[in-house]
């Protein structure tokens, strides 16, 4: 009874609102971080099978990388407006 | 645990670090440059404001002229409260400016070495030996992308590259002619990814159009096909943007707190948290070069996804 109150007084705050966006910007973290981890582990076991075709991997492993940020970036900026606003 | 010591003196340590990280991000009417005795010193720009007439006033003046204001940090008339046709001198415009000039500088001194020079007799010294990695590899990345009419492109790329790259590098440098975050904000890298919309679309082949809006597929899918594409080629320059302004706005803010952090501490006094400090600062050292890193990377990416994007318009078979 004490904790449908006390969750009723929270819903009614608003508060939750922040706290949902930090987690979706955790979220987003998290999944940047596994997979430019995944793209990270398929590039060194490539490099390591031909090293003399280091340089083509790298260029396509930072673009890849680089894509996969986008995706994340787009998640903390929705994260950052509903902190903001 | 030390972190959650600082989190809940945050509010408390008389330094307001969301203001202070908001005032370095946005835009603002005067290029605030350092407090000297208590008492802010900034250069003051030229407020121009079109309202019945050019109104040219200083933010010092601006209620003079009557207009103030707003609680977003925008110029409106006083009396009534709307925004007016603002074409101001902000920090963000006059930062465009001089990063403009000095990449027109470096540009003409690069071609200049190359005039006087033979470039097969002997390899380029000084600011040429800089430039020409950076150059070639741009225009290597459109040959190999965009196909046999590469030159026409090529000079294209190579400003979006050198201009993003300098802008991204003066964003970190904290004194004056850098510190204004230019490619951390939106309505820039949208105009950037509009030069590339525009120069895709308007340089598409037959062939590029006819996928777009006549595709060979099953009658089924002949209504449905146009709409995708196109929904796909729109979306093509707003990831340009997101991507660019999120990464850039992210580096400075954590920069930036990062060094909010080093202030916080100070004033707790330096016996009791000394070794955070030196923390904070090899961290901010940290996050600075890691952000030199993530500025040449991002201008890289926006350069081969332009080139890659107007290679896929430029085909033809």
């Amino acid at each position: 009874m004490f904790l449908t109150t006390m969750i009723l007084q929270a819903a009614a705050s608003a508060v939750f609102g922040k706290a949902a966006a930090a987690l979706g910007a955790a979220i987003a973290a998290l999944a940047g971080a596994f997979g430019i981890g995944k793209i990270g582990k398929s590039t060194m076991e490539a490099i390591a099978r031909q090293p003399e075709s280091a340089g083509n991997l790298r260029t396509s492993m930072i673009i890849a990388a680089g894509m996969v940020e986008g995706a994340a970036m787009f998640a903390i900026i929705v994260a950052l407006l509903v902190v903001l606003k | 645990m030390i972190l959650t010591f600082l989190i809940s003196f945050l509010l408390s340590a008389g330094v307001n670090v969301g203001e202070i990280i908001f005032e370095h991000i946005g835009d603002e009417y005067e290029w605030h440059i350092t407090q000297w005795k208590g008492k802010d010193v900034a250069i003051p720009l030229p407020c121009i404001v079109i309202e019945d007439g050019v109104h040219v006033f200083t933010l010092h003046h601006a209620r003079e002229n009557g207009y103030s204001l707003n609680e977003d940090g925008k110029l409106v008339n006083a009396a009534t409260g709307k925004r007016p046709l603002d074409l101001s001198i902000t920090k963000n415009v006059l930062s465009i400016m001089l990063s403009s000039l000095l990449l027109l500088v470096v540009v003409l001194l690069t071609a200049r070495w190359y005039r006087r020079h033979d470039v097969l007799k002997e390899s380029p010294t000084g600011l040429a030996a800089l430039m020409e990695p950076l150059v070639m590899m741009v225009h290597e990345m459109a040959r190999e992308n965009i196909g046999p009419d590469y030159r026409k492109f090529s000079p294209y790329l190579c400003m979006a590259f050198l201009w993003i790259l300098f802008n991204n590098f003066l964003g970190i440098l904290p004194f004056f002619p850098g510190g204004a975050n230019l490619t951390g904000n939106i309505a820039v890298t949208l105009v950037l990814a509009l030069f590339t919309f525009f120069t895709v679309n308007l340089n598409g082949t037959k062939h590029y159009y006819k996928e777009i809006f006549a595709p060979d597929v099953p009658g089924f899918l002949k209504p449905i096909m146009p709409i995708i594409e196109v929904f796909s080629a729109l979306m093509k320059p707003v990831s340009l943007t997101i991507r660019l302004f999120a990464n850039m706005l992210a580096g400075h803010i954590m920069i930036l707190s990062m060094v909010c952090m080093v202030f916080i501490m100070a004033k707790y006094g330096p016996a009791l948290f000394g070794g955070m400090t030196v923390v904070s600062i090899l961290l901010g050292v940290f996050l600075d070069a890691l952000e030199c890193l993530v500025a040449f990377i991002q201008a890289y990416v926006f350069t081969m996804l332009s080139s890659i994007y107007i290679g896929l318009a430029r085909q033809k078979e």
